[in-house]
């Protein structure tokens, strides 16, 4: 019987000719990626529990600090040293304030076909360049990190046969929130979401990557769009090469099969405080907001930042509005610079700060107070999830969240 | 081990990790300081008022969200008995496992109970509550070692495995 990418990836990992879904095996785990969230939980447990430390292959080992950087208190400045330690002791890949985490893999570690764990829940947007990456804790992170290895029940697959262009004003953004809201925020429960289609190739990794991320927030075990020569000539341009590039075959099992016809897609906005929740923007009425938001790792890329700065150009930020952007990579900030965006955004009176997770996890940038209203590219709207939890958030596309910074509420890019 | 009762704290669905720890509480030294803002963006109250040995029964999609491993550590901490939900978040659910905290998945028993009842739990067996019985479906015998174990780490340390 046919496999599908995913179950194709995780044969490979576990060094099997075929694998169905249920089976529970152990597989080899290409790169382990961990963040300032969690990793000195994770060391504290290696120095403290185990009788005979020992790192599997520290060349598989990424830390990156990016959700408290700079450091904004004492304790978490002690964090970010114990992470440095560590790192430098057992030579272990190491990036500071260089980017949003998943965006450092995208640019520099991510191959097609490769079997990623990462301590964070959006490690699933590595199959936009047709890669397995999925979410772990810290213990799991452990446990990998001392047998190089970890063990995966194989999911089933849910296909998305994408067709069709977007209208003018209409994102990737736009149809994985409409996608979340349709099949609901455990839709695709312990499921591999598997993208594909015409559009799906029409499509640039970056957009890829805009679906892909979001998989988690369906529930999803991880997000995988078809590889193509698009993967090809985006590592070609970052100077990596290889990977496997798998396709899912004829006579492969899907759990279900959905078809989006993308001229269909509206623009939309969630609504507080569920990522499912989206409606269309011209359906959402008079919603004042406090703060916009552009960055993350779902949103905060080059094409995103182009978006803003085309309907920014010759125009000021709402005077009641705080309009944050976070470049999601310094690649991407010095890129967005070489293109003169930065200068429109600030001119227009946006705050650029530097690349980091930001406003999307309301710790250490842009936190909103009691009654608060956010308009964000972030990842998430939970209650409480950019500062007090009587603060509301609603997440759209680049274009909806800088059509409503110009226009203080709620607002699609064609109103302005 | 085999069969314990308890007094249930009744949730919604879609119970998220910054729901169960907000992020800015994360910075703070240890569980131990965190576990008092459990659950605090939606149940201020709530963590003053468990008692070792409760049992918090929810809807649809706990612990979806974040894979942040500090949320079935507080809810371990908390000593809450376990955990019975329509259904899990997947990331939760591994990092419950690995900490020793008891999850059963139940379609059915939410939309019988009411906070304050007691329930009583038959390992692997069934659920039984004034509304009726209510079958477990048994967890693998992998993942029971690691919860009889405390978790994973302990699961490697008794096992003699490359961790001790």
């Amino acid at each position: 019987m046919g496999m599908t990418i995913g179950e194709k990836i995780i044969a490979a990992a576990a060094g099997v000719q075929s694998v169905k879904p249920g089976e529970i095996h152990t597989v080899n785990v290409d790169y382990l990626m961990s963040n300032d969230g969690t990793t000195h939980l994770t060391i504290d447990m290696y120095q403290t529990q185990l009788k005979h430390p020992h790192i599997a292959d520290p060349k598989k080992l990424v830390f990156i600090i990016d959700h408290n950087i700079p450091a904004e208190n004492p304790k978490t400045a002690e964090v970010h040293k114990k992470m440095r330690e560590f790192a430098k002791k057992y030579d272990i890949s190491f990036f500071e304030g260089k980017g949003v985490c998943h965006q450092i893999m995208f640019e520099k570690f991510v191959k097609p076909g490769q079997f990623i764990m990462g301590a964070d829940s959006h490690t699933c947007s590595y199959g936009a360049l047709g890669a397995f990456g999925t979410g772990i804790g810290c213990t799991d992170f452990l446990y990998a990190m001392v047998t190089g290895t970890s063990w995966v029940m194989v999911p089933e697959t849910i296909r998305f046969e994408l067709t069709g262009k977007f209208r003018e004003g209409v994102y990737p953004r736009d149809l994985i929130l409409t996608i979340i809201r349709d099949l609901g925020a455990n839709g695709c429960n312990y499921k591999v979401m598997e993208f594909a289609g015409e559009a799906e190739h029409n499509m640039s990794v970056n957009d890829r990557f805009v679906l892909c991320n979001l998989a988690v927030e369906a529930g999803a075990k991880t997000g995988i769009a078809e590889p193509d020569e698009k993967v090809t000539e985006f590592l070609h341009g970052q100077g990596r090469e290889g990977g496997t590039m798998y396709q899912s075959d004829p006579d492969a099992q899907f759990l279900q099969t959905y078809h989006y016809d993308l001229s269909k897609i509206e623009s939309v906005v969630a609504r507080p405080d569920f990522v499912d929740t989206a409606v269309p923007v011209r359906e959402i009425g008079d919603v004042r907001i406090d703060e916009a938001f552009l960055g993350s790792c779902n949103n905060g890329r080059i094409d995103e930042l182009r978006v803003a700065a085309a309907l920014l150009k010759g125009k000021k930020v709402h005077p009641d509005v705080r309009f944050l952007v976070a470049p999601a990579s310094n690649a991407v900030y010095l890129q967005a610079l070489e293109e003169g965006i930065i200068d429109i955004l600030m001119e227009a009176g946006a705050m650029v700060m530097n690349a980091n997770c930001s406003v999307c996890w309301g710790s250490c940038q842009g936190v909103i107070g009691a009654g608060e209203v956010l308009i964000s590219t972030g990842t998430r709207n939970f209650k409480g999830r950019a500062g007090h939890k009587d603060s509301k958030v609603y997440l759209a596309s680049a274009a909806t969240v800088t059509a409503s910074a110009i226009a203080g509420k709620i607002m699609e890019a064609a109103g302005i | 081990m085999d069969r314990f009762e308890g007094k249930i704290w009744r949730l919604g669905d879609d119970i998220d990790t910054d729901i169960i720890i907000p992020t800015e509480y994360l910075a703070l030294p240890g569980v131990e300081e965190m576990k008092q803002y459990a659950f605090s963006p939606l149940r201020p109250e709530l963590s003053g008022k468990i008692e070792p040995g409760d049992i918090i029964v929810a809807g649809k999609n706990f612990g979806c969200g974040s894979s942040r491993e500090q949320a079935p550590e507080i809810i371990k901490h908390l000593q809450i008995r376990c955990v019975i939900a329509k259904s899990f978040a997947r990331i939760f659910f591994r990092n419950a496992i690995n900490n020793g905290l008891l999850l059963i998945e139940n379609p059915d028993l939410y939309d019988h109970v009411q906070e304050g009842d007691r329930i009583e739990v038959i390992m692997n067996d069934k659920i039984i509550c004034a509304g009726g019985e209510f079958p477990i479906h048994p967890l693998p015998a992998n993942l029971m070692e690691i919860l009889d174990a405390g978790g994973l780490v302990r699961a490697m340390q008794k096992r003699n495995g490359i961790l001790l």
